[in-house]
């Protein structure tokens, strides 16, 4: 499952905190920020660039460089599909549709009801047991039909 | 006591070993087994994972794949003590996959507890940074120089020039960063030993520490990799409380600590320079070079920036001395060399040995082939970056300056493979693709180069002028590979050509030289 929260500018203050003291803070806490609420609220961006004295146009750039930090609310659970060459090669292009067809949309979209939001990945580093697959922390080798199945079911929970 | 070992290697969770381990642990209080479970790294047969191992008066005897839901059945079956089952693969050790291998590095992986630094030392672990403690810098330098090791990320400079540059360099303060962002499809060696043995990782941080005067480590880790980065934490936790790490490295004068910081899903932070501005908290772009990051690296400060294998190939390098090492593997590229193999693989896994093996030794006969059953086709070796290797190709041996030679290179030792139903103008279109998705945007070839390319590749899959427009895919790859800032935008062209040149039936059945006229 994946936080999801309403900003609150006292717990993005107090994850700022929690970071301050590393040296180049920026990415741990943009994790913490996005880990917390599900993503990263423009008013953080805000907070965050007061606290580490950059303009905003600073960290928004670093927000959206990475595929990991998003902008606005998404899925309950994120469902990763992993696209890379390996995988292909095992049969994941096949899987990936099933999976489309199976949430009834295409990666990078969240279904209406806003449980699950569907991603490719390039690569888990599960290439022996290809293909893959990640629901929110959760690795999953050898995907199949069955396997597919039993997935989506465990997301819409 | 029965000592059984169930990986938390990811192949082995991602097949149900953490289910596996609950059930069994269950069992063990159900009926008084005296089990004593250990969660080890994977021995790298991954094909076999999860692969459960039991501690008999015999020798550790294997089963596998185990599946959830097995493990009444397997204790019924009297597998505790040994015995006769339709998945008992035996001893490791005996197995031909595991036999034909020279672990060096990857020793302890699979056979120790990972978080147990009793049982890495009783393996010898930290041997090689007690040395190291011992002869100082220089002699440190001299050794990782003469022992001939060169850099695993793929780039394969010299790690001992690279050290030796850092520890001459001045600086209020330097750094060892460890290159975790292992991205290419087909490659984890990097996760295999952070996961399996990751106080070798540290140790190898360490030395590289005491080397160039360094005393902050950071692990910069991709966030596919939640296992490794649970693992790493913990390890690095552990050895900060047995002195290992911290103000008094192993009760010497040295101060050295590791931090390991996630990366947020950028491919080309994998590329050592965006991987610094990442660090700094940027945007991971690429930066121009000079200055080096051995000079200037991380906020400026003189840097080592290693790939994880580099580094925890040092340890036994120290302790056994270069020479054991050199005298490993062919031409210039010495030592051993941790072969993934992935994709469409019967025996999928890691595979370590010196250096000269052919293409073919390793598909054929160590990989069996494809898991399909079908004949092979094509091999990438190397990562989205690598070149397509057609079986005409399988005589080349496993080196660095061989794969150079057939426009190909080795990158970080994965080799995926595919059989024949692969589409290889298809797999063209991908690594343009995968280059568009991936690039930092910071230089011109690679930006734009790779789109144009995506869609000048899907023109001839739509049969719009097949040959013009590959000869124009031709024109760009060669921008692309001249002009590009780094590896990205520099190193797409070698599958994009490959699969060109050694496949051109699959490009409208126009070889390349005849289209280009």
């Amino acid at each position: 499952m994946v936080s999801q929260a309403r900003y609150d500018e006292g717990e993005v203050a107090e994850i700022i905190a929690d970071h301050a003291g590393l040296e180049g803070p920026m990415l741990p806490i943009l994790h913490g920020i996005q880990e917390r609420f599900g993503h990263v609220p423009e008013a953080a961006v805000r907070q965050i660039a007061a606290a580490l004295n950059l303009t905003r146009a600073e960290v928004h750039g670093v927000v959206t460089f990475y595929h990991d930090f998003h902008k606005e609310p998404r899925g309950r659970h994120v469902l990763k599909v992993c696209r890379a060459e390996a995988c292909q090669a095992a049969g994941s292009d096949a899987i990936a549709d099933a999976i489309e067809r199976a949430l009834g949309v295409k990666f990078g979209e969240t279904t209406d009801d806003g449980q699950i939001t569907l991603e490719a990945v390039y690569c888990l580093g599960l290439c022996a047991t290809a293909p893959s697959a990640m629901l929110d922390r959760r690795i999953v080798g050898r995907m199949n039909e069955a396997k597919i199945g039993a997935l989506v079911e465990e997301a819409r929970l | 006591m029965t000592k059984l070992f169930i990986p938390l290697d990811s192949f082995a969770v991602a097949c149900g070993a953490d289910a596996i381990a609950e059930e069994f642990a269950q069992l063990n209080t159900d009926r008084g087994l005296s089990l004593e479970i250990v969660r080890n790294g994977s021995r790298g047969m991954a094909w076999l994972e999860p692969m459960i191992e039991v501690e008999t008066p015999d020798g550790r005897i294997a089963y596998g794949p185990i599946e959830p839901g097995e493990a009444d059945a397997l204790v019924d079956a009297g597998i505790l003590s040994g015995a006769g089952h339709p998945k008992r693969i035996g001893k490791v050790e005996d197995h031909p996959f595991f036999a034909r291998q020279t672990r060096h590095t990857f020793k302890r992986c699979g056979v120790t507890d990972p978080l147990s630094l009793d049982d890495y030392r009783a393996h010898g672990g930290l041997k090689g940074l007690e040395r190291a403690i011992g002869i100082g810098p220089q002699a440190i330098v001299a050794e990782v120089t003469q022992s001939g090791l060169r850099g695993r990320g793929g780039a394969g400079f010299p790690t001992g020039i690279k050290w030796k540059t850092v520890a001459e360099a001045k600086g209020a303060r330097k750094y060892i960063v460890a290159n975790a962002d292992e991205g290419d499809s087909g490659t984890f060696a990097d996760r295999m030993i952070m996961e399996g043995d990751p106080f070798c990782l540290i140790e190898g941080m360490a030395i590289a520490g005491v080397a160039t005067g360094a005393t902050k480590g950071y692990i910069y880790l991709r966030s596919e990799y939640p296992v490794a980065i649970d693992v790493m934490r913990e390890a690095i936790s552990r050895a900060h409380q047995a002195s290992v790490l911290g103000t008094s490295v192993m009760g010497s004068s040295r101060v050295f600590d590791i931090e390991v910081r996630v990366g947020a899903g950028a491919y080309v932070c994998g590329e050592e320079t965006s991987l610094l501005d990442s660090l700094e908290g940027k945007r991971g772009q690429v930066r121009f070079k000079p200055p080096l990051p051995a000079i200037q690296g991380l906020f400026g400060m003189p840097t080592v920036i290693n790939n994880v294998i580099s580094l925890a190939s040092t340890p036994e390098i120290l302790a056994a001395g270069a020479e054991g090492y050199k005298e490993l593997g062919m031409g210039r590229s010495r030592g051993t060399i941790p072969i993934q193999l992935g994709g469409n693989v019967k025996h999928g896994g890691l595979f370590e040995v010196p250096f000269g093996m052919t293409l073919g030794e390793i598909v054929n006969e160590v990989a069996g082939g494809t898991a399909s059953g079908r004949p092979v086709r094509a091999v990438q070796v190397g990562g989205p970056l690598g070149a397509y290797f057609p079986v005409s190709l399988f005589d080349t041996p496993f080196d660095y300056e061989a794969f150079a030679a057939r426009d190909g290179l080795i990158g970080h030792a994965g080799i995926v493979i595919f059989d024949d139903t692969v589409d290889m103008l298809g797999q063209a279109r991908f690594a343009f693709e995968f280059c568009a998705i991936e690039s930092c945007g910071k230089c011109t070839p690679c930006r734009v180069g790779a789109v144009r390319g995506y869609e000048t590749v899907k023109k001839i899959i739509d049969g719009e002028k097949p040959a013009e427009n590959l000869a124009l895919v031709e024109d760009l790859c060669n921008t692309m590979k001249f002009g590009s800032l780094c590896a990205l935008g520099g190193f797409t062209p070698y599958p994009v050509m490959s699969a060109i040149r050694h496949f051109p039936e699959d490009f409208h059945g126009t070889p390349m030289g005849v289209a280009a006229e």
